[in-house]
């Protein structure tokens, strides 16, 4: 394999309000987060040569090739334009799709926006989830998301003797987290207790287990080195990308562990020059549509052993300890999906916008505090199944 | 508009392609099997062993075609990519192509298959889903066929340029007569003009045989960088330029008469290609003809002539098989079959063909540099041009 040809950063970061239904459609809701982006970049769309799409499935809105839908309002008029995807995988890929349009040295500026409005879906953005099994194999089984998530989850316990009381930490310091994020859907200030009463889903998923569907776009703008350093002094270099799709047949591999977010996490570390990831890598974004995937995620990434994410942690005192702002080892310092809202693809790429504003030390009242240098956002998608990462670096 | 530094620095080339399918019905083929089939052959021609040596891989497609969300998830298992790199490219093959070239060009790969397919035979109706390709606030309610649209858009690009319905006549005898030598075309006749001008009304001025029909097939590349292609293949087809370019999805904000998005691609793949005049220095062009006039419509946007003077050189045997310069002699969809977002990587594939020198009964005389131009159908404004060639430069003789 050759080596990459040119460094490209991330220059500006942009994100709308996340909520339940928004009355904006999704065209405006790009156009927001697009806009943030070029203004906290000091460009305008003049400036961009290429712009990139993600958004996840098209059944949410009930559009057809949505990515065309969206055009316009990324800013994708008259522009080289496309719209990449990976499932739930989307928010953090579509910057990787745009990392290489600039890495191979076509364009110098690119526009990565990411969308989803799933308050279109009636009554509930879960009916279009149950199109995304196989039409002859599984669909037939009526199965939603949460019901696979849900032996998911059991069996990530039972391999490892994990307790809910552990995994329902996260979701306190994930909901206490987006008190914090200005664009937060779902804050708030609960306990362990909380997360264990609350209405059973598809057991052992409980309601303050989920992230809640959302409606919001994010962006982020990048840039070739030379213009990058032209136009701030603070830019975030993207280090290392990685992505894996791993089988259709999510019923023949185990479930306890994501291969496929290891082998992206190994794609996008070996780029970076990473040889030790949870000494290396100072603040990190997994992907947390459930609280437990947090952990599951983690474990992908490398940032502790399997099964050990939760290993000593008992109780909330424990998880701020490990993986609060001011922990061991920041982990979600958004507030992540589950408190500060699921948009799908913006939701991921909300995590790559998080790692950009915490290395810039712009987080305001979400900077964490050990002087980060380097952070690593990853996503998750399609039938449990790819994983897509991102490493950067200032 | 692209780099200052857009220049190719890393040259990256086909080495395998392979299909399946090609027929309005594959009844007995699950998209799947016809994904597996098309791979198979790709991977045979360029001689990879896809578990081994393809380090990505990149299916074009759309929810909505194929009946399920998601589509990326289903897959890797026939491609050969279980645990690696693989993504969906919302957008025609040609998209699909241009991302793989970049991902080659960045020095993140050094092998990355490609895959387009059509399963149309499985759509309950087309217009029934290309209605959900509108606006759902401002078009979508207006109840039209999708097809209006390109009857309107036709009656103005005819009155803007002063062609005629009879030079879109011309262009469906002109394609489908090529594809009576394309053993891959389901719609080969010896159709006249004339025939096509006492077809049935659609949306006039477009008639019933101004549109191509659909078909099912599968597409596979196999793109290598520099070392890795002239290593392992004899005949490197070289990609020597790109562009691709959308416009708002809202009609009633575009230009009628002009595909821009098809000059903003042809500018920059130009660009890159160095290619000056288009007309003199490629040998053959394969270029979206979902509806008769669209082909005219877009040569003069590739810029092969100007606005209103396509039709002329049509009646003049320019753009014939063995004219100056081929358009289409592969029959185009409107002799072969409108392939959804495959069209754009079967007319790739035709130009490599070509290029080879493997294109049979069809083959263009020397044929050194081709260009393929997709557009993603009513009511995207979004288009790819890709140029091949089978030397590294453009050669000027």
């Amino acid at each position: 394999m050759a080596s990459i040809k040119r460094r490209v950063a991330i220059i500006g970061a942009g994100i709308t309000l996340f909520r339940r239904r928004l009355k904006e459609t999704g065209r405006e809701l790009s156009f927001y987060a697009a806009k943030m982006a070029l203004e906290q970049a000091g460009i305008t769309l003049d400036d961009v040569d290429a712009v990139v799409c993600g958004t996840a499935p098209d059944a949410f809105d009930g559009v057809h090739m949505k990515g065309e839908y969206l055009a316009d309002g990324m800013g994708g008029h008259r522009r080289p334009f496309v719209r990449v995807y990976v499932g739930g995988g989307t928010g953090v890929f579509t910057p990787i799709a745009a990392w290489w349009h600039v890495a191979s040295g076509h364009f110098d500026v690119v526009l990565a926006v990411a969308e989803e409005k799933m308050s279109s879906c009636f009554p509930h953005p879960q009916k279009a989830f149950t199109t995304i099994f196989d039409p002859i194999y599984t669909r037939p089984l009526g199965a939603n998301l949460v019901w696979i998530f849900a032996l998911e989850m059991q069996r990530y316990m039972h391999v490892h003797g994990v307790k809910k009381e552990q995994i329902a930490t996260i979701a306190v310091k994930n909901k206490r987290n987006a008190l914090d994020h200005p664009c937060a859907q779902l804050p708030a200030k609960i306990t362990v207790k909380d997360v264990l009463e609350s209405e059973v889903m598809v057991w052992p998923v409980q309601r303050l287990d989920i992230s809640p569907p959302s409606d919001g776009a994010a962006a982020v703008v990048l840039a070739a080195e030379h213009v990058a350093k032209q136009l701030t002094d603070d830019p975030v270099w993207i280090e290392g990308v990685g992505w894996c799709l791993d089988s259709t047949y999510w019923t023949n591999r185990d479930l306890y562990y994501p291969k496929y977010v290891e082998y992206a996490a190994r794609m996008a570390y070996k780029m970076a020059g990473i040889k030790n990831p949870p000494k290396e890598i100072d603040v990190a974004e997994p992907y947390d549509p459930f609280d437990y995937k947090e952990a599951h995620h983690a474990e992908g990434l490398m940032l502790a052993r399997k099964g050990e994410y939760l290993k000593d942690v008992k109780d909330e005192n424990d998880i701020f300890a490990k993986y609060g702002r001011d922990g061991d080892l920041p982990i979600c310092p958004s507030g992540g999906l589950l408190g500060v809202g699921n948009p799908i693809a913006a939701a991921g790429m909300m995590k790559v916008c998080e790692i950009f504003w915490q290395l810039r030390k712009e987080a305001g009242k979400r900077q964490v505090k050990n002087d980060p240098r380097t952070g690593v956002a990853q996503a998750w998608g399609d039938l449990m199944q790819v994983g897509t990462v991102m490493v950067m670096r200032v | 508009m692209p780099a200052e530094s857009g220049v190719m620095e890393r040259r990256v080339a086909v080495i395998g392609v392979g299909w399946s399918g090609f027929a309005p019905q594959t009844a007995d083929l699950s998209y799947k099997e016809l994904m597996f089939e098309a791979a198979v052959r790709a991977y045979e021609d360029a001689g990879v062993d896809p578990r081994r040596d393809v380090d990505s891989f990149i299916t074009c497609a759309e929810d909505y075609w194929e009946g399920f969300s998601i589509f990326d998830e289903f897959v890797p298992d026939q491609l050969g990519a279980v645990l690696k790199p693989t993504c969906t490219v919302a957008g025609d093959g040609l998209h699909g192509l241009a991302n793989a070239v970049m991902q080659i060009e960045s020095g993140l790969f050094d092998v990355v298959a490609v895959e387009a397919h059509s399963k149309a035979s499985d759509l309950l109706t087309y217009e029934g889903l290309m209605r959900f390709a509108m606006d759902p606030i401002y078009t979508r309610p207006l109840g039209w066929h999708p097809y209006a649209l390109a009857g309107l858009e036709m009656a103005r690009y005819l009155y803007d340029t002063g062609n005629t319905e009879e030079h879109c006549a011309m262009v469906v005898e002109k394609n489908r007569r090529n594809a009576l030598a394309n053993p891959m075309a389901s719609y080969a006749t010896d159709i006249t003009a004339d025939d096509v001008m006492a077809s049935r009304p659609l949306f006039e001025p477009l008639k019933e045989l101004d549109v191509a029909g659909l078909a099912d097939g599968c597409v596979v590349m196999v793109l290598a960088a520099e070392e890795v292609a002239e290593k392992l293949s004899d005949k490197p087809v070289w990609v020597l330029g790109m562009g691709w370019a959308s416009e708002t999805i809202s009609p009633e904000l575009r230009d009628w008469c002009r595909p821009v998005y098809a000059e903003v691609a042809a500018d920059m793949a130009y660009a890159m290609a160095g290619i000056k005049e288009p007309a003199k220095e490629l040998d053959l062009a394969e270029v979206d003809d979902r509806f008769s006039y669209k082909e005219l419509q877009h040569v003069e946007a590739l810029g092969f002539c100007d606005y209103g003077e396509a039709g002329k050189m049509l009646e003049d045997g320019v753009f014939d098989r063995d004219g100056d310069l081929p358009v289409n002699p592969s029959g185009g969809s409107l002799g072969v079959g409108h392939l959804l977002d495959a069209s754009g990587l079967f007319r790739a594939m035709e130009v490599v063909l070509q290029l080879r020198g493997e294109a049979g009964r069809r083959q263009v005389e020397d044929a050194r540099v081709g260009l393929a131009m997709s557009w993603r159908g009513i009511p995207t404004a979004s288009g790819a041009v890709l140029i091949f060639g089978s030397e590294k430069e453009v050669s000027r003789t």
